[in-house]
């Protein structure tokens, strides 16, 4: 049992952090920079003790339930409050972002030795975490809003962390537009909720208010308070999903994720891999009550989920960058995500949520552990590094069959459990529907196998091809600057142990976390953790908590068939019989495989026609006529009269004596004949 | 009365004419002149409205001592051959001052100053008595009901009293400042170093 | 003769003068303009206190002369006027040669 000051220090310890970082650390310099990192680890240590005592007590059947601190009475019924919402989802989101979190702490304290910095990193990393323990605390939809758009900050932040470098800064760039486009939605859903206040207020309830938003979309028969409904309500959910499209990289709004790797590694991992990118997740989920009442929504939710699930799975194929490969791989998986909140899987996507946390934390690990040593990001000039590292390797090769769903990997069980519930539907979507989008999933299952070894045979297997050295040479015979992370650097050979240490434990983790947390098919693990302990947990926040269904081995093996024939694919195409060399057979894919290079041109699309034709040349070029015209024109004329005014009282002031008595007398005149005619 | 009509009117004549004499001329000695002139006609008002001291000081000051400065400050400077011309402000000034006039002339016409007089009185019909009343003369004082002896202060009395009695400190003040003219005049006409 | 008809005199003077000071070149001229305003001025005071003044007066009759009064004073300002106007005239003539007023520009901005 916690008292509130306990969980509130969960989320102030990383803020604590924060501002002794920024305000007495960094001023320090460079000599007290480690300390920073100390400082982060510390409090974020703390954090993930104190959040771990949150989930065993809660399990243990604790409700906690806090009264909101009164921040601000907008309206009746429109109360802005900060509170904690301890509920399931809460206490398993705080594990996950703590624990993901303070690994990647641990991890970048070797990773970021040396950059000059290092405290303005911790900093950053400081206020993501505080912004993220927020988002998933708030009991307020404004308070989230705020936390939701702190992420979106701090993600901006560490993507442009190494700022002096243009695609940096305009990856940066990206992301925070495109996500802001997403969030505007969100917005809108809380405008909208807003203005229905005083329906809210009727029944007693506040319109900002997490559980109250919940119980008014509930219909009145259900016990709720049935306050939006209908239209009103599709158009609530998706306002809300926009903003969690934007955040968790959906389609269409996924093209700033693979930008998103030019930040540190680490960052990758922590942010746009394991944790913020899940906020949009996490958002569905907060609002699975609102959304599980409107079919339509949850068919766009579903659709969309499913849809980004496949098409991010097929860049991936294509993609050279190891870092994009994962990237474009996290798009997919928060897809499978998406997928099954929206076919009404509610339990079975925050378990994917858990276990995707730790497997794709620990394969960006291991890509900047490659990094280290290789000096480059390009799996073209990487090959042969199994010998070298073989820590990373295995590490890898466990996340990355993790990731594909082999039995009895974590994501396996989560993975499974998604298809499982498609197959069978929930009655939230149509049939249709939920077969449409196990088809889909499943044959995102294939090509996850098949990308993910593609890049495990790139990367390690074959003939070391030059590494950052290579790269730096070709890109300078080809007259191109050279990317993002490419150094002369390269010394083969296994990464410090702050490295691997936290990839050891997030490598268990994404062994044993899919069976430990959530065992099935058993009845208990050590009599400890009963069958279904994680995705009952879940369920129990819910009002009609949706049961698992039971394990099926007929599901189990098809999709591990699924997975085994993508791993077999890739293995015939890269390793066996001849060992890739230089050429990537799959440029042979001609059309298609430019297409997926390319990234379906959207990025074209958007940069280049929307932006470039329609905003630059339209939107753009009005305003700068009223900003050059109007505005300018404006405060010219301001300018001008001022300017006349001054020579028109320089006028006045010529010296010339008669000319002073004259406007007296003139002013004389004036007052007395209009007291004649007024008067 | 057909006398102090014409004689009036003479007088407003030669006033106005002279006037306009003087700031159109050219000529600045016979502007100067002209304005000795217009002193004199307005010393005739005096005479009309009963200021006979009033009048004598005006010849004295403005014809004998001023018109007389302004012939000396004339002659004394060479620019006289360039003569009166006027400025560049002369439209503006012009319609300023015709405004004013427009303006003064409409309040004088148009104003009923008899009722002033009520202010100042009993009782209506007291105003009827002394509606023709030119200066205060005895009989014309007795009749607007003041008591006997304020009628005899205003009719015995004279500027004389009024100056050295109820307005002794202006009148002292005047006097200072006059000296300090005197001072500042010499100061300024001796010029620097001399 | 009337208090209307004295006032629109002085008026007329007045305005006469006011416009000679403004519109005259000549220092000298300027001043004589003045004077033709201090004229003015005067026949109003004097008027007023041979019209109004007795009907105005509610306890002692000192202001029925009150208007002669201040003619007096007017007219010794004006010789004091006249004093340092000619005064400045002549220094002005002694260092700008000349008096005309459109030269004597050196205060400006």
């Amino acid at each position: 049992m916690l008292t509130e000051p306990l969980v509130w220090a969960i989320f102030l310890l990383p803020v604590a952090s924060f501002l002794l970082i920024g305000v007495v650390v960094r001023p320090l310099g460079p000599s007290m920079a480690k300390a920073a990192g100390y400082l982060t680890i510390l409090a974020l240590g703390i954090g993930f003790v104190l959040s771990l005592w949150l989930l065993r007590s809660s399990a243990h059947g604790v409700v906690y339930d806090f009264v909101p601190h009164l921040w601000l009475n907008l309206a009746p019924g429109a109360s802005i409050q900060m509170g904690l919402l301890l509920d399931p989802l809460t206490n398993v989101m705080l594990v996950v972002v703590t624990g993901v979190s303070l690994m990647v702490q641990i991890y970048s304290m070797a990773y970021m030795d040396g950059d000059e910095s290092f405290a303005r990193y911790y900093a950053y990393m400081s206020l993501f975490s505080a912004s993220m323990i927020g988002l998933v605390l708030a009991s307020n939809i404004v308070q989230m809003y705020a936390f939701w758009e702190l992420v979106g900050l701090s993600s901006y932040l560490l993507i442009g962390f190494w700022h002096e470098r243009p695609s940096a800064a305009a990856a940066a760039k990206k992301a925070f537009i495109i996500t802001r486009i997403g969030d505007v939605g969100f917005l809108l859903a809380i405008i909208f909720l807003f203005f229905r206040a005083d329906e809210f207020a009727a029944q007693g309830l506040n319109a900002l208010h997490i559980p109250d938003i919940w119980q008014a979309a509930a219909p009145l028969a259900a016990g709720g308070a049935g306050i939006v409904a209908g239209g009103a309500l599709l158009w609530l959910c998706l306002g809300l999903f926009a903003g969690a499209a934007g955040k968790s990289g959906q389609f269409p709004l996924h093209t700033w994720l693979p930008d998103a790797m030019e930040g540190p590694t680490p960052v990758s991992a922590l942010i746009h891999a394991a944790t913020m990118v899940a906020a949009g997740v996490f958002l569905v989920g907060r609002f699975f009550p609102v959304f599980s009442e409107s079919e339509g929504a949850m068919m766009v939710v579903a659709l969309i989920g499913a849809f980004t699930a496949v098409f991010a799975a097929t860049m991936g194929l294509a993609a050279n960058d190891i870092k994009r490969v994962m990237a474009y791989s996290t798009v997919s998986q928060l897809g499978y995500m998406m997928a099954a909140l929206g076919i009404g899987a509610y339990n079975a996507a925050l378990f994917h949520l858990f276990t995707h946390a730790f497997f794709k934390a620990l394969l960006f690990l291991g890509a900047g552990s490659v990094n280290h040593s290789a000096g480059t990001f390009n799996m073209m000039y990487m090959g042969g590094l199994r010998k070298a590292m073989p820590f990373t390797y295995w590490l890898t090769v466990i996340g990355a069959l993790s990731l594909v769903g082999i039995f009895p990997l974590a994501g396996f069980w989560s993975k499974d459990e998604i298809l499982l519930e498609a197959w069978l539907g929930t009655g939230a979507v149509p049939t249709t529907v939920s077969l449409l989008v196990f088809l889909m999933l499943l044959a995102g299952v294939l090509l996850t196998a098949f990308y993910s070894f593609r890049m495990v045979h790139l990367t390690f297997h074959g003939e070391f091809r030059g590494g950052g050295e290579q790269e730096l040479h070709d890109c300078e015979e080809a007259g191109q600057p050279a990317p993002t992370g490419v150094s002369h650097h390269v010394h083969l050979g296994e990464s410090p142990w702050f490295m691997v240490g936290p990839m050891v434990f997030l490598g268990v983790s994404a062994v044993v976390a899919g069976w430990i947390a959530n065992p099935i098919g058993v009845k208990s693990i050590f009599g400890l953790i009963p069958s279904h302990w994680l995705t009952e947990y879940f369920a129990s926040g819910l009002y009609d908590g949706h049961h698992a269904p039971p394990f099926s081995i007929a599901m189990a093996v098809i999709s591990n068939v699924v997975a085994l024939a993508g791993i077999g694919l890739a293995v015939l195409t890269y390793m066996w019989p001849r060992p890739f060399t230089n050429n990537d057979p799959l440029t042979k894919g001609g059309v298609v495989h430019t297409l997926l290079a390319q990234r379906y041109y959207l990025d074209h699309l958007y940069e280049g026609l929307i932006v470039g034709r329609v905003f630059y040349r339209i939107v753009a070029a009005i305003t700068d006529w009223v900003d050059r015209n109007i505005v300018d024109g404006i405060v010219g004329l301001v300018g001008w009269i001022s300017r006349n005014i001054g020579g028109l009282i320089a006028l006045a002031q010529n010296g010339q004596v008669q000319t002073y008595p004259l406007v007296a007398a003139a002013g004389g005149v004036v007052i007395i004949v209009l007291y004649l005619i007024l008067g | 009365m057909w006398f102090e009509q014409v004689v009036f009117w003479a007088l407003a004549v030669v006033a106005i004419g002279g006037a306009v004499g003087v700031v159109m001329v050219r000529d600045l000695f016979r502007a100067a002149l002209l304005l000795a002139t217009v002193f004199v006609a307005v010393g005739g008002f005096y005479v009309m409205m009963n200021a006979e001291f009033l009048a004598v000081v005006q010849i004295l000051i403005y014809v004998g001592a001023i018109a007389v400065l302004f012939i000396f400050g004339v002659m004394l400077t060479r620019d006289v051959r360039q003569g009166n011309t006027p400025n560049r402000l002369q439209i503006p000034a012009a319609l300023v001052s015709v405004l004013l006039l427009a303006a003064m002339l409409f309040t004088a016409v148009t104003t009923d100053w008899t009722t002033l007089a009520g202010l100042g009185l009993e009782s209506q019909s007291q105003i009827a008595q002394t509606q023709a009343v030119g200066i205060p003369d005895a009989s014309s004082l007795a009749a607007s009901g003041l008591s006997a002896q304020e009628v005899e202060s205003i009719a015995g009395g004279g500027l004389a009293d009024l100056l050295i009695g109820e307005f002794v400190l202006p009148f002292e003040a005047v006097s200072l400042l006059l000296l300090a003219a005197a001072i500042g005049g010499l100061a300024l006409a001796r010029g620097r170093g001399r | 003769m009337s208090l209307e008809s004295m006032l629109v005199i002085a008026a007329v003077l007045f305005c006469i003068g006011l416009y000679g000071a403004l519109a005259r070149k000549n220092f000298i001229a300027v001043l004589m303009s003045i004077e033709l305003m201090f004229n003015g001025v005067n026949l109003t005071l004097v008027a007023m206190g041979r019209w109004v003044a007795p009907y105005a007066v509610q306890e002692t009759l000192s202001a029925v002369l009150t208007g002669q009064v201040f003619a007096v004073f007017i007219i010794t300002v004006a010789a004091a006027e006249i004093a340092l106007g000619l005064g400045i005239v002549f220094a002005m003539f002694r260092t700008n040669e000349s008096v005309d007023l459109t030269d004597a520009a050196a205060m400006r901005h």
